[in-house]
C-alpha cells in the first residue's frame, strides 16, 4: 500500500496492482471511513479497482493532514470487518438476435452458445469501478474461459442495456455509446436514470448476479429490440 | 418569461457555473468553466453568487435576443462584443433593455469567454449543477450546446451596480505559456531522462482540443509501463499514451482510465491552457505541493482584495 500526489488537491491511495474481491473491499472502506474523518474537507472521491482518489478542498486544509488521515485509514484496515455490499439479480435477454458477438465469442471459446450463456450467468460479479459513462459499472471477474479481448475495431453504437465482455470485465451499457466490448444479450433494466433515486441500481462494492430470461420476458420487462 | 433568446449559437456556447462536485462515484465528470478566472470575474461584475450559471463562448459568434431588462458582463478572452450594433468593452457591466441585440464577434486573442447576467441564468440543477457536459448528456438546456431558438431565463432586474474590473487585473491571453506541474501518480514509471526531455521541450498545442482533454504535440516520452488499472483522473493529470504524446485532462475527462500519468497541471494554468489556439506554444514547469498551493492562496487572496471600479 502507497500514497502518491495526484494533483494540487488530491492523493491516490494504491492498495495493490491486482484485482481482488479484497482488495476492492479494502478501498470500500478506506472510503467509508474517510469519509469521516475528512468532512467537511472533502470535495470527490473516485474509488476503481485496486485505489482510490481523494480530493480534497485545499483552502480548508492541506495534504499533510490529509495524509494523516489516509495513514489512520490505512491502518484500521487490518482489523476491519469486511464491507459487505448488496447482490442485485439484473435480468438478461442473452441471444444472437440481442448480442451480436455471441455466436463469435462461443466459436472461439470453443463452446456452445448455450455453454457462453451458463457460465456468465452461473457468476456473481462485484463492482468493481464505475466510470467510462455515467452508470458504466466495470464488473469483474469473469470465467477466463468465455474471456475474449476488445473488438479490433469498435462501433459506433451499442445499444442502451448491451450486456458485455471485455477480457475478464462485463458490463451493463447504461446509455447509447460507441464502444469495442463483445456483446452477447440485454438487459432490460436501466442502470442510470437521472430521474431516478438512486439513478443507479447498483454501487461499488455492490455485486450483479445475471439471470437469464427469454423474448417474451425481456419484452415484456420494457426491453428494447 | 423574462430571458435571452439564442439568434445564433456561435461555434460552442455552454451554460455552465462553477461544476458538478461529489458525483464521481456514479461516474459523472466535473464540468464547470475551463477559465475559472474569467467565470468568477464575470459573476462577481454582476455581483451573483460565486456558483451562478453563465455561458461558456469558445472562439464566438453568439447572438442573442434580449426579451427582459437587466445588467450583463462578459470577460476572457478578446472578443468583440456590439450591443445593438455599438462596440461595448468587456471587463465591466452593461445595462441592456427589453429588444437589444447582442452580438459576440470572434476572438482574437484567447479562446474563452464567459458571459454572465444579473442574478444568473436560471436554470434546474442535474445532479447539484447546470453544468453542460454534451457526453454525458447531463446539464444546460436537455444536456446540450446551445442552439437557435433556446430561451434563456433570467431575472428582470432594473437598477444594478455598475462596475468594471480595475485595469492591472484584466489578464491577458499570450500564445505562449509555461504550465506549473506537480509530479505524482506514475511518475516513477518515467525516468530522469524522460522527465527531463519532457520539463526542457516545447509542446504545441494540436488541433484534437476538447472540454474532456488537451492534446499537445512535440517530444516523445516514455513511460516504463504500458498500462495501469483503471484509476481516477484528477482535474489536470498529464496522461501519456503508448504515442508518448501529453493529453491535459479537463473538466469534462472521464472519471477513471488506464493510461500512465506524469503529474497534474494546476488549475490556474489549466485556465490558461483553455485560452489557447491550435498551434500555440507550451512549457511544462516542475513545482512542488507546498509551491502549487502558495500560488493558489496568494491568488485568491489578491481576487478577493481587489476593489471593483465603479462606473456609474
Amino acid at each position: 500500500m502507497h500514497v502518491e500526489i495526484a494533483g494540487e488537491n488530491s492523493l491516490i491511495i494504491y492498495f495493490a496492482e491486482v484485482t481482488d474481491p479484497m482488495v476492492s473491499a479494502q478501498v470500500q472502506h478506506a472510503m467509508l471511513q474517510l469519509e469521516s474523518s475528512l468532512a467537511g474537507h472533502l470535495i470527490d472521491m473516485v474509488p476503481s479497482y485496486a485505489s482510490l482518489l481523494v480530493i480534497y478542498n485545499q483552502f480548508s486544509t492541506d495534504h499533510y493532514f490529509v495524509s494523516a488521515c489516509i495513514t489512520q485509514a490505512l491502518q484500521n484496515l487490518s482489523s476491519a470487518q469486511q464491507q459487505q455490499g448488496k447482490v442485485v439479480e439484473l435480468p438478461s435477454y442473452y441471444s444472437t438476435e440481442s448480442g451480436p458477438d455471441l455466436q463469435m465469442l462461443a466459436d472461439n471459446a470453443k463452446l456452445s452458445v448455450e455453454e457462453v450463456i451458463a457460465i456468465h450467468s452461473a457468476m456473481e460479479y462485484r463492482v468493481y469501478a464505475i466510470g467510462f459513462a455515467p452508470g458504466f459499472a466495470f464488473l469483474g471477474e469473469v470465467d477466463p474461459r468465455i474471456a475474449a479481448p476488445r473488438l479490433t475495431t469498435p462501433r459506433l453504437k451499442v445499444p442502451r442495456g448491451a450486456v458485455a465482455i471485455a477480457d475478464r470485465q462485463t458490463a451493463v451499457y447504461p446509455a447509447q455509446s460507441p464502444g469495442g466490448w463483445n456483446l452477447i444479450g440485454r438487459c432490460p433494466t436501466r442502470m442510470f436514470d437521472a430521474t431516478a433515486t438512486p439513478c443507479m441500481p447498483v454501487q461499488v462494492g455492490d455485486s450483479i448476479k445475471f439471470k437469464a430470461i427469454d423474448r417474451d420476458q425481456y419484452l415484456a420487462l420494457g426491453g428494447e429490440l | 418569461m423574462s430571458a435571452f433568446k439564442v439568434i445564433q449559437p456561435g461555434l460552442l456556447t455552454l451554460i455552465q457555473d462553477a461544476g458538478r462536485y461529489g458525483q464521481h462515484r456514479i461516474g459523472l465528470t466535473n464540468g464547470g468553466p475551463l477559465d475559472a478566472l474569467a467565470f468568477n470575474w464575470a459573476n462577481r461584475l454582476c455581483e451573483n453568487p460565486v456558483n451562478s450559471s453563465t455561458l461558456e463562448i469558445s472562439i464566438g459568434g453568439l447572438v442573442l435576443a434580449a426579451q427582459t431588462d437587466t445588467y450583463i458582463a462578459a470577460t476572457g478572452a478578446s472578443i468583440p462584443m456590439k450591443i445593438n450594433g455599438r462596440d461595448c468593452r468587456f471587463w465591466q457591466t452593461h445595462k441592456i433593455s427589453e429588444g437589444d441585440k447582442i452580438e459576440f464577434g470572434f476572438a482574437s486573442s484567447g479562446a474563452r469567454a464567459y458571459l454572465a447576467v444579473k442574478d444568473g441564468f436560471n436554470f434546474a440543477a442535474s445532479f447539484t449543477s447546470s453544468s453542460t457536459v454534451v457526453r454525458e448528456n447531463i446539464g444546460g438546456i436537455n444536456g446540450g450546446k446551445l442552439v437557435v431558438g433556446d430561451l434563456l431565463a433570467c431575472n428582470r432586474i432594473t437598477q444594478a451596480s455598475a462596475l468594471a474590473v480595475p485595469e492591472a487585473e484584466i489578464p491577458n491571453y499570450p500564445s505562449e505559456i509555461v504550465v506549473q506541474v506537480i509530479l505524482g501518480y506514475q511518475q516513477q514509471s518515467f525516468d530522469a531522462v524522460q522527465q527531463r526531455l519532457f520539463f526542457s521541450s516545447d509542446y504545441q498545442l494540436s488541433d484534437k482540443v476538447d472540454r474532456m482533454g488537451f492534446r499537445l504535440q512535440g517530444q516523445q516520452i516514455k513511460s516504463s509501463l504500458n498500462g495501469i488499472l483503471s484509476e481516477g483522473i484528477c482535474h489536470g493529470a498529464i496522461q501519456i499514451p503508448a504515442d508518448g504524446q501529453p493529453i491535459v485532462l479537463m473538466n469534462d475527462r472521464q472519471t477513471i482510465g488506464g493510461y500512465p500519468k506524469i503529474g497534474s497541471v494546476i488549475a490556474q494554468d489549466t485556465a490558461k491552457l483553455s485560452q489557447l489556439m491550435p498551434g500555440n506554444k507550451v512549457a511544462f514547469e516542475q513545482i512542488s505541493m507546498e509551491r502549487a498551493h502558495n500560488i493558489n492562496h496568494l491568488a485568491r487572496q489578491r481576487y478577493q482584495n481587489v476593489a471593483m471600479v465603479n462606473i456609474a
